[in-house]
């Protein structure tokens, strides 16, 4: 059952990573990474999930692309199955979903030029070759910025900024529908950080892509998505319009995240935000909801029953006393 | 540190077990039949059948290989097809003398090879450095037997100074050390070569490191700065390779060993490859590699003696 | 995250080479291999003699005028038989090597990328072999499989196929963690494409300095088994072989000994200096010369 335009969606997400370590007597820990994720996103949207490290967002968005194999759920893109696609279907799904990574200086082979990086992927997939994908290649790299020139040189040439948008050509490069961009600014300085945002934006537009845009920096995420979900431990505990999770946030967690990251505007008295104690583990989350140790609201009802999921329209929150 | 131990103990049983498959296989996978190699022109249709049933080479595999593993784990290796004496006896009788060889080439080789790398270390890329990397690089790169002969041209023929065959009279100690003089120098030479390169890179890495410029900031006298707090550290790589190197003494003492005609292991192995003798030859196997298990599972403990973060 | 290459570039061979020759040591044994390698290959036009040519009445000659490096106890040349001797040495270590950093390259690179449970298993495999001491392993493995040159070649390569299996290896779980990796995999390329296109170039040259390295102790071994009786049958002419023929006569002619010696020694010396030269100039953390 799709929602109407809705490219890909995502429900009921699960990833575990089972730990067997110790002697004689071996003790297994279950890391529940992603324990059941569910959100949708319409063709041409700017889509954003949120959260700190160790929530589970870059697994969950793996695993929509399977790079990591899914443990549980189901995941549809433009009405394909992507959890049990084979073989060529597998691969023409490739084509249309693509990853850009956090990491610009592992995420391209120093062995190999970039022109050899942007013409491999279209020879796998029988796009052009030789002189045809040259053509292609070097289109691309004026499509992110870069000059023609930088086709037969390496890598370690580039800044961090430069060899960011070579992974944006690459991953262009198949002519993808959707991009997962997981983390894509956040090892760039912040000068540079605005450059690639903006390039995003722009090829959003030009082409009209989808994005999947995992982070844990509110102020990117305010800037490029439309919506956002909210991730703890491995579940999503509020989504919606960005201008409502992070203007008027329900659940506690995202109305911490939000105080922590401050508008810097003179202008606005904001209160001191209270935050309170450390992420736990997510091989032992505490029982109930997951935030209850560290929140102001918790309540007994809150440390025994997880929240159900109260949707409205336009998003949703998992939480026994929201704020409204 | 028991509980480390005991599983550093029980880790090396499987190993333990895959290598005595091992030998096991690697000897009946020889092409021909050990039968007729013993018996060579004596061999009769009938004398072939019955030594076949005597070594019990006309049972099933499977029947051999547990036969095989039972006595092998009790120590009973079976019986020399030449000598017709128990395996052990032969290797007990050669064994001791091969480790004295082996043990004195090992303090050589760390007597010589750890101060000298040390040395370098401090003095490093000056010709004290220079001059025992390409003495060492000479060491490691004298195959053990040809040392061994030019070793004796020199001091045994044309000096004089010790013999030239190498089998020491029983009893007296003292023609012991002497005959062990020379082949415990041609083998610590290639240890010593080994261990100075190993200190030598490892004190470098260590004397690069933090906390040695925290002691020198904080004015600790060099002298303390290389001894507690370098060299400790800088020992840990050694200790591997000196447990690494034993299997590679050990197969060089062969060599050694004919080359003085010591007694002990080599020649053992030699005549039992020689003759055939494959009863020798599995038991001969068995006892080197348990040999390494053993110094590999040393050498693992006294890693957590040393390097406190390995116990986990 | 380093964003250094984990081995060279092609593009950067040509400076490798560069440093490589100037560097004293290393050019020492450069030129201690070539001396080797054209003695060999130049044989049939520089041996004087016939090497299996025996003159009885000359046996056990000095060196002099008539036997530039005297004569064995057969009256054979030795000069000859040194350069033909040179031809085994280097074959059998060549092609061993080689078999052994193709076969163990090849079981590290897939082990390293699979991992899981065939990991474990292939290395627990890979360290049994390791714990056989090598000479003794290919003592073995000839005493069984007979001596010829094939058996030979065969029997040191098995005792290097751990070794390059581990050296392969290590290189490959760094890699494995690297984003490019997971983009090809994202970008619809197959294992094999990433294992031929991406990862191998990153561990050939290590494997191919350990090979230099490794080749210097192939030419140790050959020698040894050799000098045991093991290696290629008389009368073909062997270093090791030379040895043992001189070793029974040492009381008569020590110089029967000095002369392979020093030819394994020169041999051995040239790859081990070339190896550590080649390790100096494409390890990035060396200390440098």
């Amino acid at each position: 059952m799709t929602a109407s335009g809705a490219l890909l969606e995502v429900r009921d997400l699960a990833k575990h990573f089972v730990v067997t370590k110790g002697f004689p007597r071996p003790v297994t820990t279950t890391v529940r990474a992603v324990d059941g994720v569910s959100f949708a996103v319409t063709r041409g949207e700017a889509f954003g999930l949120v959260g700190e490290s160790g929530c589970g967002k870059s697994t969950a968005a793996r695993a929509v692309l399977r790079l990591i194999e899914p443990d549980a759920g189901k995941v549809r893109f433009a009405d394909i199955d992507v959890a049990t696609a084979e073989g060529s279907t597998l691969q023409r799904l490739r084509r249309r979903m693509q990853i850009i990574f956090q990491d610009p200086y592992s995420s391209l082979n120093p062995r190999r030029t970039i022109g050899q990086a942007l013409t491999e992927p279209l020879g796998v997939h029988g796009l052009a070759r030789g002189r045809a994908a040259r053509d292609r290649a070097i289109a691309l790299l004026e499509e992110v910025g870069l000059p023609p020139s930088a086709y037969d040189r390496r890598p370690h040439e580039f800044s961090g900024g430069q060899r960011q948008r070579v992974g944006i050509a690459r991953a262009l490069s198949v002519e993808p529908e959707l991009i997962v961009a997981d983390e894509p600014v956040s090892a760039l300085d912040v000068s540079v950080q605005a450059q690639v945002l903006l390039l995003l934006k722009d090829l959003q537009a030009r082409r009209g892509l989808t994005f999947v845009f995992v982070s844990h920096d509110l102020g990117v995420i305010r800037w490029f998505c439309a919506r956002v979900a909210v991730m703890y431990l491995g579940r999503i505990v509020e989504d919606g319009p960005v201008a409502r999770v992070f203007g008027a946030p329900r659940h506690p967690y995202s109305r911490m995240l939000r105080d922590a990251s401050p508008i810097p505007d003179p202008g606005i008295r904001g209160q001191l935000p209270r935050i309170v104690g450390e992420i736990p583990s997510a091989a032992n989350p505490p029982a109930g909801c997951h935030f209850h140790p560290r929140c102001p609201r918790a309540s007994d009802v809150c440390r025994t029953v997880y929240p159900q999921w109260r949707a409205d329209g336009h998003g949703g929150v998992a939480c026994h006393h929201p704020e409204d | 540190m028991i509980g480390f131990i005991v599983r550093r103990l029980l880790a090396s049983i499987p190993t333990l077990l895959a290598v005595l498959t091992l030998v096991f296989l690697l000897v009946r996978v020889v092409p021909g039949d050990p039968a007729i190699a013993i018996l060579g022109d004596r061999a009769t249709p009938e004398t072939l059948a019955a030594l076949r049933a005597e070594l019990g080479l006309d049972r099933w595999i499977g029947a051999q290989y547990v036969e095989f593993l039972g006595h092998a784990l009790r120590g009973d290796l079976g019986t020399s097809m030449v000598t017709h004496r128990a395996v052990w006896t032969e290797i007990g009788a050669a064994l001791p003398h091969t480790i004295v060889l082996t043990l004195a080439a090992m303090a050589i080789g760390c007597l010589i090879g750890i101060p000298a790398g040390i040395w370098a270390a401090l003095n490093r890329n000056g010709p004290i450095d220079v001059l025992t990397r390409l003495l060492s690089l000479l060491g490691l790169s004298f195959p053990v037997f040809v040392s061994g002969i030019f070793l004796l041209i020199v001091f045994a023929l044309h000096l004089h100074l010790f013999p030239v065959i190498g089998n020491p009279r029983p009893g007296d100690w003292i023609d012991g050390l002497h005959k062990l003089v020379l082949p415990a120098i041609t083998l610590g030479i290639v240890m010593a070569a080994y261990v100075v390169r190993v200190t030598r890179s490892s004190m470098l890495q260590v004397l690069g490191e933090d906390y040695i410029r925290t002691a020198r900031a904080k004015g600790v006298p060099r002298r303390a700065i290389i001894w507690r707090h370098g060299l400790s550290n800088a020992l840990i790589p050694v200790v591997t390779v000196v447990g690494l190197y034993v299997g590679i003494l050990i197969g060089n003492s062969v060599l050694t060993e004919i080359v003085f005609n010591r007694p002990g292991l080599g020649k053992v192995i030699v005549s039992a490859l020689t003759q055939r003798d494959y009863t020798m030859l599995q038991g001969m196997m068995v006892i080197y590699c348990f040999l390494i298990v053993v110094v590999n599972l040393i050498t693992d403990i006294s890693y957590g003696f040393i390097d406190p973060r390995v116990k986990q | 995250m380093s964003d250094v290459a984990l081995s060279a570039t092609p593009s950067s061979w040509r400076t490798m080479a560069g440093r490589l020759l100037r560097d004293p040591t290393t050019l020492a044994g450069v030129i201690l291999c070539t001396i080797v390698v054209a003695g060999a290959l130049l044989a049939p036009w520089l041996a004087p003699r016939d090497p299996l040519e025996q003159n009885i009445l000359d046996r056990l000659a000095g060196p002099g005028s008539d036997y530039l490096l005297g004569a064995d106890q057969f009256g054979r040349d030795v000069l000859s038989r040194l350069l033909w001797g040179a031809r085994v040495s280097l074959l059998v270590s060549f092609l061993s090597i080689a078999g052994a950093v193709v076969v163990g390259g090849a079981i590290g690179m897939i082990s390293g990328y699979v991992g899981g449970r065939f990991d474990l298993f292939t290395m627990q495999v890979m360290d049994v072999l390791l714990s056989f001491p090598s000479l003794i392993l290919g003592m073995i493995m000839v005493a069984l499989l007979g001596s010829s040159v094939t058996n030979l070649v065969i029997a040191i390569a098995l005792t290097a196929i751990a070794p390059f299996a581990r050296i392969a290896r290590a290189p490959v779980l760094v890699l494995r963690e690297r984003a490019f990796i997971e983009a090809g995999r994202a970008l619809g390329f197959s294992h094999l494409r990433i294992l031929l296109v991406h990862v191998l170039p990153n561990i050939v040259t290590d494997l191919l300095v350990m090979g230099t390295l490794w080749m210097a102790t192939a030419v140790r071994t050959e020698a040894s088994l050799s000098f045991i009786g093991l290696g290629v049958k008389p009368p073909t002419p062997t270093w090791g072989g030379m040895m043992r023929d001189g070793f029974e006569n040492i009381l008569d002619q020590a110089w029967l000994c000095i002369w392979p010696g020093l030819a394994i020694l020169v041999l051995v010396l040239g790859l081990n200096l070339v190896g550590d030269g080649l390790c100096d100039v494409t390890d990035p953390k060396a200390d440098a010369q």
